[in-house]
C-alpha cells in the first residue's frame, strides 16, 4: 500500500511537470490560433489583438498556467477556439468513439494472440510454429497505414464493408438495434487494422516468455516427474510466464486512447485522433493540451494497473518488498 | 541455419531491396517532379514481350523499351512515347519514379533519425551510467517525462511547435530531427545499463587503478562494450522511424510536395477517387513492405543472438 501511494505521488508529479513543460512549449510555438487572421487584409491588427485579449492568450505566462491548472482541477479543460465550444464535452464524445474502437481491438488481439502464442511455443520448431513465425514477421512488416488504405480499396471495390466513417446515412431514423449493428459494421475495418498491427507483437512476446520458462530448471524437474504436457503448460508454465504479459497488458490499457490515431484518421472515424490532428494544424492549444494530458494520464494508469497486477500475481515481486 | 548465415542473407536481402532506392537517379525513368500533363492518372502500362523484346502500350501504340537509352537512365522509351510502369498521379508524374525517389527519402529519414537517436542516447546513457548522481537522476527523470506521452502524440505535438510550411530542405531535415530527438530514451536506458555493469568489470577497475582518466576509460573501455547494443538498436529503430516518417508525411506534417516520400504519396492514395479508380497510387505502400521486412528480420536475428 505504501508502494501504491508512492507510485501515485510519482505519477502526479510527472503529470504536473509534463503539463508545465507542454504549456511552456505551446508558448514558444510559432503562431497561435489567430495567426492566420493576420494574413487577411480585411481584418485589422487591432481586431486580432482584441480577439486574442478576449481569448486570454495575451496574458503573461504564469497567470495563464495558474488559471489553467485551477480550471483543470475542476474538470474544465478550457475553450476550443476552433470548435467554439468548451473542450471537455467535445473530448467526451471523441473519447467514447475512440474507446469503443480500441477496446474492441484490444480484446480481440488478446483473445487471438495469447492462445496462438502458447500454441506456437508448445510446438516449437515443428512446421506449425515455423509457419506462424514467418506469418507473424510478414504481418509485422505491413504498415497499419498501408493495410488501412488497402482494406478501404477492397471495401470500396466489393461493397462488403462501409468505406470509412462511423455511421451510415439515415442513422437517426434507425431503431436502436439497427443503430448498434450499423456502428459495429463500420467498426470492422478499423478494428481489423488495429488487430493486425498489434497481434504479431503479442504473439511473439507470449511465445518468447513461455519458451523462456520452458527452459527453467523447475520446468525440467516437473517434466521429469511425469506431469502431463497439458497440465504442465497451463498450471506450471503459463503462470510463471505471465510477468512480461502483464506489463504488456498495462501498455495496451495505457494506449487505449492513442493507439488508433492514424487508423482513425485514415478511415474517418470521429475519435480523438482526427481531433488532435486538427488541433495541431489549427494551433488550438486548449485541445492539444487536454489530449496530451489525458493520454499521458492514461498511459500512467495503464502502467500502474500492470504493476498492481504483477504485485498480485507474481509472488517473486512481493518478496522483494 | 546458423546465425552468421542468417545475418548475411538478411543483409543481402536488404541491400537488394534498398539498392534501387539509393540508385533512384539511375533506375527511375523520369525525375520525380517531371509532369506529363497530358497523362493525368494514367493506369500502369501494359508490358508485352515480342521475341524477347519488351514493348509498352501507350494510347494504342506499342513502343519498344530500351535498356540504357542514353539519357543516363537504366531504361526508357523513345521521345513521343512514355513509360509509366506504375501509372501516374493527378499531375501526370510517374508513380514508379516517384516511388523510388520517395523511398530514398523515407530511407534516409529513417537512417538519419536513427543515427541522431543513437548519438543522443549514447551520450545520455554514458553520462548517466558512468557518472551517476544528479546527472543520472536528471536524465532518467527527463526520459520518464518523454516516455509519459504516447509516441505519435509526442511527434505531432513537437511538430506543432514548428511553422506549418517550411522550405524543401527543411521539410526533409526537420521530420528526421524530430523523430530522432524524440526517440533517445530507449537507447539511453539500454546503454546506461551496459555502462553501469561495464564500469564494475575487472579490466575497467584495473585501468582506473592505473590512473586512467574519465575520458580515456569511456572512450577506450566503455564505448566498445556498447557496440552490440548500438548495432541492434539501429536495426530496430530504422524500420520504426521509416514508419514514423510515413505517418508524419501522410498527415501532411513531414516531407512536403513536390518532394516525394512514401508517406506523402499515400495521402493521395487514401482519397476517395483513388480508392475507386486509381488503385495504383497505393504502390509506395506495397514497396515499403519488403524494405521494412528486411530490417525487421535483421533486427530479429540480432536480438535472437542475445540468448545464445
Amino acid at each position: 500500500m505504501k508502494y501504491l501511494g508512492w507510485r501515485l505521488l510519482h505519477g502526479v508529479g510527472l503529470l504536473a511537470l509534463l503539463s508545465l513543460l507542454s504549456f511552456m512549449l505551446s508558448q514558444v510555438a510559432s503562431g497561435d490560433f489567430y495567426s492566420q487572421l493576420r494574413n487577411d487584409p480585411r481584418i485589422s491588427p487591432e481586431t486580432v489583438a482584441a480577439l486574442r485579449a478576449q481569448a486570454g492568450i495575451d496574458r503573461p505566462f504564469p497567470i495563464r498556467y495558474a488559471a489553467w491548472i485551477v480550471a483543470v482541477s475542476r474538470g474544465d479543460f478550457g475553450y476550443s477556439l476552433a470548435y467554439h465550444r468548451p473542450v471537455a464535452p467535445l473530448l467526451e464524445e471523441r473519447i467514447g468513439a475512440t474507446l469503443i474502437l480500441t477496446g474492441a481491438a484490444t480484446l480481440t488481439t488478446w483473445l487471438i494472440a495469447v492462445p496462438l502464442g502458447i500454441w506456437s511455443a508448445a510446438r516449437r520448431g515443428k512446421w506449425g510454429d515455423r509457419v506462424s513465425t514467418v506469418a507473424v514477421s510478414l504481418v509485422l512488416a505491413v504498415p497499419d497505414l498501408v493495410l488501412a488504405i488497402a482494406l478501404l480499396v477492397l471495401s470500396v471495390q466489393t461493397g462488403w464493408l462501409p468505406a470509412g466513417g462511423k455511421i451510415s446515412r439515415g442513422y437517426a431514423q434507425m431503431g436502436s438495434i439497427q443503430q448498434l449493428r450499423d456502428v459495429a459494421w463500420h467498426m470492422v475495418l478499423p478494428v481489423t487494422v488495429l488487430v493486425a498491427g498489434s497481434t504479431p507483437v503479442l504473439i511473439r512476446h507470449t511465445r518468447a516468455s513461455i519458451l523462456e520458462v520452458m527452459e527453467a530448471p523447475f520446468a525440467m524437474s516437473a517434466r521429469a516427474q511425469g506431469i502431463p504436457r497439458r497440465r504442465l503448460l497451463y498450471r506450471h508454465l503459463l503462470p510463471a510466464a505471465l510477468n512480461p504479459l502483464i506489463s504488456l497488458l498495462g501498455l495496451s490499457l495505457g494506449s487505449l486512447l492513442s493507439a488508433s490515431l492514424l487508423v482513425e484518421i485514415v478511415t474517418g472515424w470521429p475519435g480523438l485522433g482526427p481531433l488532435f490532428l486538427e488541433a495541431v494544424m489549427e494551433r488550438d492549444f486548449a485541445v492539444v493540451l487536454a489530449v496530451v494530458m489525458l493520454s499521458a494520464a492514461f498511459l500512467f494508469i495503464g502502467n500502474l494497473v500492470a504493476d498492481l497486477l504483477l504485485y498480485r500475481f507474481d509472488p517473486r515481486i512481493r518478496t522483494v518488498d | 541455419m546458423n546465425r552468421r548465415w542468417r545475418i548475411g542473407l538478411t543483409s543481402i536481402f536488404i541491400a537488394l531491396v534498398v539498392a534501387p532506392l539509393l540508385l533512384a537517379g539511375f533506375v527511375a525513368p523520369y525525375p520525380y517532379a517531371e509532369q506529363h500533363r497530358e497523362y493525368p492518372y494514367a493506369p500502369p502500362a501494359a508490358v508485352r514481350f515480342v521475341k524477347a523484346r519488351p514493348f509498352v502500350e501507350v494510347g494504342g501504340r506499342w513502343c519498344e523499351v530500351r535498356l540504357l537509352p542514353g539519357n543516363g537512365r537504366l531504361f526508357g522509351v523513345a521521345a513521343p512515347c512514355v513509360i509509366f510502369l506504375s501509372g501516374t498521379d493527378g499531375n501526370g508524374r510517374d508513380v514508379f519514379s516517384r516511388l523510388l525517389y520517395g523511398g530514398r527519402i523515407s530511407l534516409m529519414t529513417g537512417l538519419l533519425s536513427a543515427f541522431l537517436s543513437l548519438a543522443l542516447g549514447l551520450a545520455a546513457g554514458v553520462v548517466a551510467g558512468y557518472f551517476g548522481g544528479w546527472p543520472d537522476w536528471l536524465l532518467m527523470r527527463g526520459g520518464e517525462l518523454v516516455m509519459a506521452l504516447p509516441w505519435l502524440y509526442l511527434l505531432l505535438a513537437t511538430r506543432a511547435l514548428l511553422p506549418l510550411h517550411i522550405s524543401a530542405v527543411e521539410a526533409f531535415v526537420w521530420p528526421a530531427a524530430i523523430i530522432g530527438a524524440v526517440g533517445w530514451v530507449r537507447p539511453a536506458r539500454l546503454i546506461r545499463g551496459v555502462v553501469l555493469s561495464g564500469k564494475e568489470r575487472g579490466f575497467v577497475l584495473a585501468a582506473r587503478g592505473f590512473g586512467a582518466g574519465h575520458a580515456y576509460l569511456i572512450r577506450r573501455h566503455l564505448l566498445p562494450l556498447t557496440g552490440s547494443v548500438v548495432v541492434t538498436q539501429a536495426t530496430v529503430l530504422i524500420p520504426l522511424y521509416m514508419l514514423a516518417e510515413m505517418s508524419l508525411s501522410f498527415l501532411g506534417l513531414g516531407v512536403e510536395e513536390p518532394m516525394p516520400s512514401w508517406g506523402n504519396m499515400l495521402t493521395e492514395a487514401s482519397h476517395y477517387h483513388a480508392l475507386i479508380l486509381h488503385r495504383w497510387l497505393l504502390a509506395p505502400g506495397v514497396a515499403a513492405i519488403p524494405v521494412l521486412l528486411g530490417f525487421l528480420l535483421l533486427a530479429d536475428t540480432l536480438l535472437d543472438g542475445r540468448h545464445d
